[in-house]
């Protein structure tokens, strides 16, 4: 009488058994793993770009106090100012992140930018005065901790991009990426890793030009 | 090794998932998803397998030449003296039940050449300081030969704990005392500091103690796996139990051990019970399994509570 009434059941139930068994196969396959990566990526890279605009946002008020001791060093500030313009007009959105040409705009810009403010801070040191203004001090600190902070999003951006790009071109995630997710390219990513704020150089007195 | 004995397959799956995820949740390192190959035995070895890798994917991976959070206070390079160790891991502990602000000082003998920077991102991360969620971590590494400090500040700290007071803390209370060769006062002044810091925003700090009532409790921290199979456990086991004693006592009497129950006969003693798996007791089970969620989290030890950083906070040297 038990097996009776459960056998229907059984059978019925076998389709779902079915699937309870393939559905966790499929992810496992890597249908999931190209969506996850790239959701992954255009993650870090906001958390990119959400830094270099923090930096962006410093330098006005950084310009301005250094101007307040240093008004004659006007090629520098007009440099790094220049710079800022130039870096904060290219922005590359989550979606455009395949594009070669844009991506490598980015990257010129800001480290375009980086160098002005390597200059900026360099020829700093040699006033007394502004070196030791509270204020500049704090604008110092905050550059420093927000080059520490589009550093650390550049290393997980690379990372990410690394693992998003390799589940494009590895067995198994392969087959999906050109069965199903045929729109999914390739990010771009950073090239020089060497893209950060080198710390003032000394100079005893043999200035080379520029 | 998939087709032959299913359910001795999933037994061991279950056996690794729960020796891993209890003995080692964090050292583990990212091994490559072998257990894949093991999936297609039937319902359970599939499901298992797949957790297993998605339990694996979410655990650093640990570079090797990390020092081991030993506790709150890893002194790895000997720079503390013992009677202020005592003392700070005391006060961390006090500061961390009543805030949920989680901080570490550490001090190591070398970098090897890296710069303290990415190291103290990386051993921020690899320790996963702060509470999960809140990324209320903070980590105070000094480097002994480099002659180099940095206070790492967690994401969730760093509006709290700017990087500007952090180069304060270091330049104006840790440099001089370094300098002076007083790194037990120095370190110590320096926690005060940040404490200090992190207590002044009073409103902030009571709130994040709110959401994270218990440090050890968090929810991130529960051991999944187990609270299923406890729960499937107590559901067949106890749900067997209950439909042998309860329908003798609340079911009418229709027979020699048959029994009418929340409209099902029941024979108990008896080798049929019609409908009996499908029963409304089976819910008992499952609220009895809930009991085996809180005892899942272990206390003891110290170890981080899974936060990040991005970053945040300043370097010196002395």
């Amino acid at each position: 009488m038990t097996s009776l009434t459960i056998a229907p059941t059984a059978r019925g139930a076998f389709p779902f058994f079915l699937l309870a068994v393939l559905l966790p196969l499929l992810s496992a396959c890597g249908y999931n793993t190209i969506p996850t990566a790239e959701e992954k990526a255009k993650a870090a890279w906001s958390e990119v770009l959400n830094q270099y605009q923090r930096r962006a946002d410093l330098i006005p008020n950084l310009v301005e106090t250094v101007k307040g001791y240093a008004a004659h060093e006007k090629d520098t500030l007009e440099a790094v100012v220049e710079a800022r313009a130039k870096a904060t007009q290219v922005t590359v959105t989550p979606e455009t992140l395949s594009d070669p040409n844009a991506f490598k705009a980015f990257q010129d810009n800001q480290a375009g930018l980086t160098s002005a403010l390597s200059r900026l801070l360099a020829v700093v040191e040699n006033y007394p005065d502004l070196k030791a203004n509270q204020n500049f001090l704090g604008l110092q600190a905050q550059l420093e901790g927000t080059e520490n902070r589009i550093a650390v999003a550049r290393r997980d951006y690379i990372e990410t991009v690394r693992e998003y790009n390799t589940t494009l071109r590895t067995f198994p995630s392969v087959i999906w990426a050109t069965l199903w997710f045929t729109d999914s390219k390739p990010f771009q990513n950073f090239t020089v890793a060497e893209d950060k704020m080198e710390p003032p150089k000394v100079d005893f007195g043999t200035k080379q030009g520029g | 090794m998939a087709a032959k004995r299913p359910g001795g397959v999933a037994a061991a799956v279950l056996y690794l998932i729960f020796f891993k995820a209890n003995k080692a949740p964090r050292t583990a390192a990212l091994t490559p998803p072998t257990s894949l190959r093991s999936a297609p035995s039937p319902q359970g070895g599939g499901i298992a397998a797949l957790v297993l890798v998605l339990v694996l994917l979410c655990l650093p991976a640990l570079a090797a030449d990390l020092p081991k959070l030993t506790g709150r206070v890893a002194d790895t390079a000997g720079m503390i003296d013992p009677a202020t160790e005592t003392a700070l891991s005391q006060k961390l502990e006090a500061f961390e039940k009543k805030s949920s602000d989680q901080i570490v000082v550490a001090t190591v003998d070398s970098l090897d050449g890296e710069a303290i920077e990415p190291y103290a991102n990386r051993l921020f991360r690899a320790w996963g300081l702060g509470q999960g969620g809140e990324n209320n971590g903070i980590l105070l590494l000094v480097a002994k030969a480099d002659r180099k400090m940095r206070i790492e500040v967690g994401y969730g700290l760093e509006g709290t704990l700017t990087d500007l007071h952090s180069k304060l803390i270091i330049e104006n209370t840790m440099v001089p005392a370094f300098r002076a060769g007083d790194f037990s006062g120095g370190i110590s002044r320096a926690v005060d500091d940040i404490i200090m810091v992190l207590e002044g925003n009073a409103a902030e700090l009571e709130a994040r103690a709110k959401r994270n009532p218990s440090a050890d409790n968090a929810l991130e921290d529960v051991d999944w796996i187990f609270v299923l199979f406890i729960a499937l456990w107590a559901t067949i086991f106890l749900g067997g139990m209950a439909m042998a004693i309860l329908p003798p006592i609340f079911g009418t009497k229709i027979g020699p051990n048959r029994y009418r129950w929340l409209g099902m006969d029941i024979t108990v003693g008896g080798r049929s019970s019609r409908g009996g798996w499908s029963s409304g007791s089976s819910s008992g089970g499952w609220s009895s399994g809930g009991g085996g969620w809180s005892s899942g989290s272990s206390g003891g030890g110290f170890s981080g509570g899974g936060g990040s950083s991005g970053g945040g906070g300043a370097s010196g040297s002395w």
